[in-house]
C-alpha cells in the first residue's frame, strides 16, 4: 500500500474513478443473491427465516437455512420511496408513528403489504432470529412479527454493556442461548449442526469482516480513493451475508480495486474532495440525493463512519465471537462509543462531524448531544445536527439541513482560517 | 482610497432586512420590511435600503445574502452564506465579548458558541415551531394582542401560569383553556414567555453557556422573553436595538472582509 498521506494541507482534486466496479457489482450481486436464495428455498418447501443484522448469522449458515434481513430489506424500501407508504400502512394497523421506521415498514410487510421495490421483496417468514444487541425495539418488532405469523421466536438477549470491557457473566449468558437457538434451529431445518462446518463458517465471517474493514480502512487516504457513502451501499453484504464466502470475496475484489485507485489518484467520489466529515448514524435513505446534494456542492466527502468498527469484528474463539455480538452501536456504553468514534476521525482526519438525529432511532440518538460535546473538546472540530429519519420521509427537512451543512462547512473554513492564520 | 461598501441581505421567514456599511465600520442605511422569503420582501428591502443611502446595486462592492431565502437572489448577491455565521459575526461587531448568541428568528431558534469572533459549534431547534417567533405570533392571536405588545403586558404578571414548552398547537389548547377559564391575560403571557425561554435553555445548555450572553434577532425585542432567559439560564442576557438586523449587519460586514482580502 502506497502510504497514508497524514498533510493536512488542502488536499489535491482526485480523477474520478470512471469504470465500473466490480467489486461494487459483486457485492451487489452477492445482496440479490441472498434474496434470490430465499424465494428457491420457499420454492422448495424450506422454512426460510427473517433475522436482524446481528443475530450471530453463523448459526443458520451451518445448518444451511435461508435467511432475509428486514432492516435491510427496509433500507432498500425506503431507498426506492416506498417507505412513507408502509409506514403509514402500519400506522393503520395500530402501530404508533413513533416507533422505528423499519419496524413500521417490515411490520406492514410482514402483514402482507406489498413493496412496489421488486428487488426487496421477500418470503414470509417460518421463524424470526432476533437478537436486540442492535436495538431495543427489536424485541417488540420480532415478537409481533412472529404472532402474525404465529412462527418460532429465537432470542438472544444481549444485556447492555454499561463498562468497555464485556464482562465473563455476559459470555456465558449468551453463550447458554447461543447453544440453545443451534438446538431449536436443528429442530426447524430437520439437521443436525456439523461443527466442521461451523468452523469454516466462522472463517468466512472473519474473512468477510477484515475485508470489511480493510475497505474502511480506504478512507485513511488523503484524498480518499472512495466516497464514504459508498460504504452504506456496501454495509448490505455486512448485514446480509457475512458468513458467506462470496461476500469475502467481493469485499476483497473492492479492496483490490481501491489499492489501484490509490496508485492512480482515482476516486469514487465524484467531485474534489475540499472537506472530510463524519456522518454520525443511519443515513435518511428516502432522501439520500438531498443528503448528497450540499456534500457536493462543498465538497465534503464523508471518510467516517461507525460501522467501520461496529460491524467489523473478528473473533477466534467461542468466547471472542459472544464479546465481539456484544458490541453493536446500541449495545456500547457512552466511552466507548466515543472511543470508536473519536479512533475513526483521528485516523480518517475528518475536519468535522454531521450528526443524524434520527426520530427512527431513539437510543442511537438519545446519546449524540452528549457525543457531540465530546467531540467539540476532545478533537477541537465543528459538529453539527439535523433532523431525520432513516425511512421516514416526512421528518426530514431539506432546507433545515442545507442550513446546517452550510453552518459545518463555514464553521471549518473560519478554523481552517485560523489555523493558517496561526490564531487556533 | 475608496471607499467600500458592502450590502447584507437578511432573507428570513417572516422579514427581509439589509445593512449597507462604508469600509466595514458605518452603518450607511438600514431596512426592514415585514415580509420574507418568497415575498415581494427582499426586493422592497435591497429598494429602500439603496433608495436611502441614495446609492445604485452597481456602486455596491459586495453583496452577500443570508437567511433561510439566501438561495433565492443568485442573480444580486455575490455570496450567500447560512444566518448562523452571519449572526455570529454580527454579534461579534456588536459586543466583542461575546460567547455565546442565541438567536430567536421566525421559525427557527439557533445558539451559537463563539470563541474570538469564530463560531465553533451551533445547535438549532428541531422540526418543531415550539420556542420560535411563530410560537409567539400564534399566542398573540389567540389573545388578541399585538406580538409588539406582548412585553408590556406580560410585566403586569402577578401568578404564574405554566404553559407547554413541548408543542406550539398543545401550547395553543392550553393558552385556549386558560382563557376559558378566565385567567389573566398578563399571567398567560408571562407563562407563554417562560415556556419560550425553558424550550430555548434546554438547547443553550447544549452548546454550553458562556459569557457574554447576546441574543439577536426580532424576538430579542421581547423583554419579557429577555428577562425569562436570564433567569432561565443565570447569566445576563444583552441586546441591542440593532437586534434585528443583526443578521444583515454580520452579511455586509463578511462582504467587507471579502473585498479587504481581495485587495
Amino acid at each position: 500500500m502506497a502510504e497514508i498521506e497524514n498533510n493536512a494541507a488542502a488536499a489535491p482534486a482526485a480523477k474520478p474513478a470512471k469504470k465500473t466496479s466490480l467489486g461494487a457489482t459483486a457485492l451487489r450481486q452477492v445482496v440479490t443473491d441472498v434474496y434470490a436464495a430465499a424465494w428457491e428455498a420457499k420454492k422448495r418447501g424450506e422454512p426460510v427465516g427473517w433475522s436482524s443484522s446481528k443475530f450471530p448469522c453463523e448459526i443458520a449458515e451451518t445448518l444451511g437455512l435461508a435467511v432475509v434481513y428486514p432492516e435491510n430489506q427496509a433500507a432498500g424500501i425506503a431507498a426506492q420511496h416506498d417507505g412513507e407508504r408502509m409506514c403509514q400502512a402500519a400506522e393503520e394497523m395500530g402501530f404508533d408513528a413513533d416507533i422505528c421506521g423499519y419496524a413500521r415498514i417490515s411490520l406492514a410487510y410482514a402483514a402482507g403489504v406489498e413493496t412496489t421495490n421488486e428487488s426487496r421483496r421477500m418470503p414470509q417468514p417460518d421463524f424470526v432470529l432476533c437478537c436486540n444487541n442492535i436495538c431495543n425495539c427489536m424485541t417488540k418488532w420480532y415478537e409481533n412479527i412472529a404472532r402474525m405469523h404465529n412462527i418460532p421466536l429465537i432470542m438472544i438477549d444481549v444485556p447492555y454493556n454499561n463498562s468497555v470491557e464485556v464482562d465473563d457473566t455476559y459470555v456465558a449468558y449468551i453463550r447458554g442461548q447461543f447453544d440453545d437457538a443451534i438446538k431449536q434451529l436443528e429442530e426447524i431445518s430437520g439437521r443436525k449442526f456439523d461443527e466442521k462446518k461451523f468452523e469454516q463458517v466462522c472463517a468466512n465471517a472473519n474473512r468477510t469482516a477484515k475485508a470489511w474493514l480493510k475497505v474502511c480502512d480506504f478512507l485513511q487516504y488523503k484524498p480518499s480513493p472512495m466516497s464514504g457513502f459508498d460504504l452504506f451501499n456496501h454495509m448490505a453484504d455486512v448485514v446480509t451475508a457475512r458468513g458467506k464466502v462470496a461476500a469475502a470475496e467481493a469485499f476483497e475484489l473492492l479492496a483490490k480495486e481501491l489499492e489501484e485507485n490509490v496508485k492512480s489518484g482515482e476516486s469514487t467520489l465524484p467531485f474534489p474532495e475540499k472537506y472530510r466529515i463524519m456522518f454520525e448514524g443511519i443515513p435518511c435513505w428516502p432522501e439520500l440525493k438531498a443528503l448528497f446534494k450540499p456534500l457536493k456542492a462543498n465538497g465534503l466527502n464523508v471518510t467516517a463512519v461507525v460501522y467501520a468498527p461496529a460491524f467489523g469484528f473478528v473473533y477466534n474463539n467461542m468466547d471472542e465471537m459472544m464479546r465481539a455480538y456484544c458490541k453493536a452501536p446500541n449495545s456500547v456504553c457512552i466511552e466507548q462509543g466515543v472511543d470508536w468514534r473519536e479512533g475513526i476521525c483521528r485516523d480518517n482526519k475528518v475536519d468535522g462531524v454531521l450528526v443524524h438525529y434520527n426520530r427512527s432511532c431513539k437510543p442511537w440518538s438519545g446519546y449524540m448531544a452528549e457525543m457531540q460535546r465530546r467531540f467539540t473538546n476532545d478533537l477541537g472540530i465543528p459538529c453539527a445536527g439535523f433532523d431525520g429519519d432513516q425511512a421516514d420521509p416526512r421528518n426530514f427537512n431539506e432546507a433545515q439541513y442545507e442550513t446546517r451543512v452550510q453552518g459545518l462547512v463555514e464553521a471549518m473554513e473560519a478554523r481552517k482560517a485560523a489555523k493558517e492564520e496561526g490564531k487556533a | 482610497m475608496k471607499d467600500i461598501y458592502t450590502l447584507g441581505i437578511d432573507v428570513g421567514s417572516t422579514a427581509s432586512k439589509c445593512v449597507m456599511l462604508k469600509n466595514g465600520t458605518e452603518i450607511v442605511a438600514k431596512s426592514l420590511i415585514g415580509v420574507g422569503a418568497g415575498t415581494s420582501g427582499p426586493q422592497r428591502a435591497i429598494d429602500e435600503v439603496l433608495a436611502a443611502a441614495g446609492k445604485t446595486k452597481e456602486e455596491m462592492d459586495y453583496i452577500l445574502a443570508t437567511g433561510y431565502g439566501r438561495n433565492s437572489l443568485l442573480e444580486i448577491a455575490d455570496k450567500q452564506m447560512s444566518e448562523l455565521s452571519c449572526h455570529a459575526r454580527g454579534a461579534y461587531f456588536l459586543f466583542p465579548e461575546v460567547h455565546t448568541v442565541i438567536d430567536i428568528g421566525g421559525q427557527d431558534v439557533k445558539v451559537l458558541h463563539i470563541d474570538q469572533g469564530m463560531m465553533t459549534n451551533f445547535q438549532m431547534n428541531d422540526k418543531c415551531a415550539a420556542g420560535t417567533g411563530r410560537f409567539l405570533d400564534v399566542m398573540a392571536r389567540v389573545l388578541e394582542v399585538k406580538v409588539s405588545d406582548l412585553a408590556e403586558l406580560g410585566a403586569k404578571s402577578t401568578k404564574e401560569v405554566g404553559i407547554s414548552s413541548t408543542c406550539t398547537v398543545f401550547a395553543e389548547s392550553e393558552v385556549i383553556s386558560q382563557l376559558a377559564m378566565a385567567t389573566d391575560k398578563c399571567d398567560i403571557i408571562n407563562g407563554i414567555h417562560r415556556s419560550v425561554a425553558s424550550r430555548v435553555v434546554g438547547l443553550a445548555r447544549r452548546v454550553g453557556v458562556q459569557d457574554q450572553v447576546v441574543m439577536t434577532g426580532g424576538v430579542a425585542q421581547n423583554t419579557g422573553i429577555v428577562h425569562a432567559l436570564e433567569e432561565e439560564l443565570g447569566h445576563t442576557v444583552h441586546t441591542s436595538p440593532l437586534t434585528q438586523y443583526n443578521g444583515a449587519l454580520g452579511a455586509a460586514l463578511f462582504g467587507w472582509e471579502k473585498c479587504s482580502r481581495e485587495q
